[in-house]
């Protein structure tokens, strides 16, 4: 093994790899071995950092500096300088907004968004190369393995599971410990494990995240998890949009496969486990547990009633443990630091941290994992850095399509299951999604409520035909045409939904509509009532008009592609109503900025 | 891989793969590469310091490069960094140089007093 001098971390993460990181890795290794210093200094391709924001990222080691949004052009520079001659080319390191003070920050440790953080479940992304077996061993990895199949038995297992009080970070926040202790007890010879890798919420993705930059994590905890509950077979299910994410875990299993810590007779202990994955094609319904079981038997994805639940009676109709990937990328260090090490993080019945994707009206958008109880306003606005263009906090909308908003008044909420749950949102997969004052919120609620129609498997008609006719109501209100007593129809429905739904996507879909109606329906009535849009987003409410200042100069009338603009040189020009179709082009050319939306 | 033992083992030897990126403590050795540095002949020097460190296995020592530390006419010149001491910088270094200081100072942890700045005419 070759002793290197410095690492130069190239992020290899779906975000990253968009923005052009491997032509930048490339590039790199092209310009070492061109300088003659690619026996010194090693490119690594690692998962994600988290600050996806501002990427393609690299981070050279040992100084830890963090270059942001590389260009091509910079490669040469941070070659000739950094890595030849030892200067840190400042100018292209990453700026951090938040910082109080004006230094640069040459060192990632340094970074306010990464401050804050306590990265569990992100441990070894944006650390190791996920594709090199002996970098996840270097970092103890398997060691948990090790330690559950030759000190602990399954019961030990489970019941350090059961004390750290890891509750399921796929949404329903179940814990851990118990779910593998029912299926551990239900009666079967054989058994399994599943793990739920069909991340569908729009906007979170720390599941791929994690399944591109440690997958060897998940493999490690499902042997776990088997160990304890008596199985031999895993499941993993992934949908076919995350390539990366199923390569890289396919590469892991195939290591792990060589080196004997997957297979038969695993480390000498007698306990055989084998995996598979299983490719979802993408249907947000697959999510929901039963589901994903029908997908994985090779049935129609849909859900069926509860109980049986999977611990009695799941793929192929024997006891299962499912659990999401973020639940399993803890599970072995657990095992190794032990359950109080892992209570020493977060709340008391939210022990540990949790993953969050943040993204929306925010300037550091990116993963970001913080311990359990951190404050909505630290998550957003210490490690988020606030809102760009020095606009208004309005709301943030977690757990995605299944969740609701909060306002401003909860931003000194602390983060765990119950709270979000108590204040009508709810912790879901961990999307974080920041809206600002130029947001509209019934539109708001209209985006998710177009997203679950979509998704409705249409097994149960209270999903099916409810939540469209919902979305229609909505439709009707951002149109100008609603009246209050669809205000009233549409909260009616929207608890008729959630009280007679069949799964989890009907029970929860309403949540973005009962939580703006509770805490913006002013913005309901002035879309009722006034036929206005406060927010200035809703183009069936909206006018654009001339206000008093109009010098004649015509370059509104110049740009406006439908001529709805009328008026001579150096006279008052007028917007015809009749003709405008509200494109906007005009507001930017009025030199007087007297081109207004009403 | 058989045992928990046979994978404890394949862990230390991968640690020198990774060590780099892991928050620990230990040595640092810094070599002047700017071009005065480059111009005396700091990268062979620099050569020697890595490939003695690798053939002795070292640990948590840390070899890294920085730009000139100001007295020129003395290049090439090292400064080592040891937990709890003070840094000692030698200078008019070559290969031989070099690695002597990986013996003894890094190593057995002697100075090599007559190499460094002080000895200096």
């Amino acid at each position: 093994m070759d002793f290197y001098r410095s690492h130069v971390l190239v992020c290899g993460g779906t975000g990253c790899v968009s923005s052009g990181a491997y032509t930048i890795e490339e590039m790199f290794n092209n310009a070492l071995v061109a300088k003659g210093l690619d026996k010194e200094v090693k490119v690594v391709r690692t998962g994600c950092f988290g600050l996806c924001e501002a990427g393609p990222i690299c981070i050279v080691y040992p100084e830890g500096s963090f270059y942001s949004r590389v260009e091509q052009k910079d490669v040469e520079r941070i070659v000739d300088e950094h890595l030849l001659k030892g200067r840190i080319v400042k100018d292209l390191l990453y700026v951090d907004k938040a910082a109080t003070v004006t230094d640069i920050q040459t060192s990632i440790s340094d970074v306010t968004f990464y401050k804050k953080q306590k990265r569990v479940a992100l441990a070894n992304c944006g650390v190791i190369n996920p594709e090199i077996i002996e970098e996840y061993i270097a970092f103890d990895g398997y060691q948990a393995l090790g330690k559950a199949l030759t000190e602990m038995t399954p019961v030990d297992v489970i019941n350090e599971m059961k004390k750290s009080g890891l509750r399921g970070r796929g949404g329903g926040g179940f814990p851990t410990g118990l779910k593998w202790e029912f299926t551990s007890k239900s009666p079967g010879d054989i058994k399994y494990v599943a793990c739920n890798a069909d991340e569908g919420d729009p906007g979170a993705f720390m599941d791929r995240s994690v399944l591109e930059g440690d997958p060897h994590c998940i493999i490690e905890a499902m042997a776990i998890a088997a160990y304890a509950i008596g199985a031999e077979k895993g499941y993993v299910y992934i949908r076919a949009e995350y390539p990366i994410a199923v390569k890289r875990l396919g590469i892991a299993i195939a290591q792990a496969n060589e080196m004997g810590l997957l297979g038969k007779d695993i480390l000498g202990s007698g306990f055989n486990f084998e995996m598979e994955i299983r490719l979802g094609a993408g249907a947000f319904v697959c999510g929901e547990e039963t589901a994903l079981i029908a997908s994985i038997e090779g049935e129609r994805g849909m859900p069926r009633p509860k109980p049986p639940f999977p611990a009695q009676k799941g793929i192929f109709g024997k006891p299962t443990v499912i659990n999401n990937v973020e639940t399993y990328a803890v599970v072995p260090q657990i095992i190794l630091k032990g359950a109080d090490w892992f209570t020493s993080f977060g709340t008391e019945k939210s022990p540990g941290t949790k993953v969050f994707a943040l993204g929306g009206k925010i300037n550091n958008t990116g993963l970001v994992e913080i311990p359990m109880g951190t404050s909505l306003k630290e998550v957003i606005f210490d490690i988020g850095g606030g809102i760009p263009d020095g606009r208004k906090f309005k709301a943030v909308q977690t757990g995605g399509p299944s969740g609701g908003c909060l306002t401003e008044a909860h931003l000194d909420t602390p983060i765990d299951f119950d709270t979000l749950t108590a204040l009508g949102s709810m912790m879901g997969s961990g999307g974080m999604i920041v809206v600002d004052d130029s947001n509209c919120m019934v539109d708001f609620a209209r985006f998710f409520l177009d997203f679950t129609v979509d998704e409705s498997c249409g097994k149960c008609v209270p999903c099916r035909e409810g939540t469209k006719r919902m979305l229609e109501m909505l439709e009707k209100i951002t149109s100008g045409n609603g009246t209050m007593q669809d205000l009233d129809k549409l909260e009616e429905l929207a608890y008729a939904i959630k009280d007679s739904s069949l799964c989890g996507l009907g029970q929860t879909a309403p949540n973005p509509v009962l939580s703006t109606l509770k805490y913006f329906k002013d913005e309901y009535i002035a879309h009722v009532v006034d036929k206005k849009c406060p927010a200035g987003m809703c183009q069936d409410l909206l006018s654009i008009v001339i206000v008093d200042g109009c010098i004649g100069c015509t370059a509104c009338k110049r740009v406006c592609p439908v001529d709805a603009i009328s008026g001579e040189v150096k006279q008052n020009h007028v917007i015809d109503q009749a003709k405008c179709i509200k494109c906007g082009a005009c507001i930017p050319k009025c030199p007087k900025k007297v081109i207004v939306k009403q | 891989m058989k045992s928990l033992a046979e994978l404890t083992k394949l862990r230390d030897e991968s640690l020198k793969r990774v060590d780099l990126r892991k928050e620990r403590k230990g040595t640092r050795i810094v070599v002047g590469m700017a071009t005065c540095g480059i111009a005396a002949g700091a990268r062979p020097v620099l050569a020697a310091l890595m490939d003695e460190a690798q053939k002795r296995g070292l640990k948590d020592v840390e070899i890294t490069q920085t730009g000139c530390i100001g007295v020129c006419r003395l290049e090439p010149l090292v400064e080592v960094y040891k937990e709890g001491e003070d840094k000692v910088t030698y200078v008019e270094l070559t290969e031989e140089k070099a690695r002597r200081i990986i013996a003894e100072h890094i190593v057995n942890g002697h100075i090599v007093t007559e190499l460094t700045i002080g000895a200096a005419k």
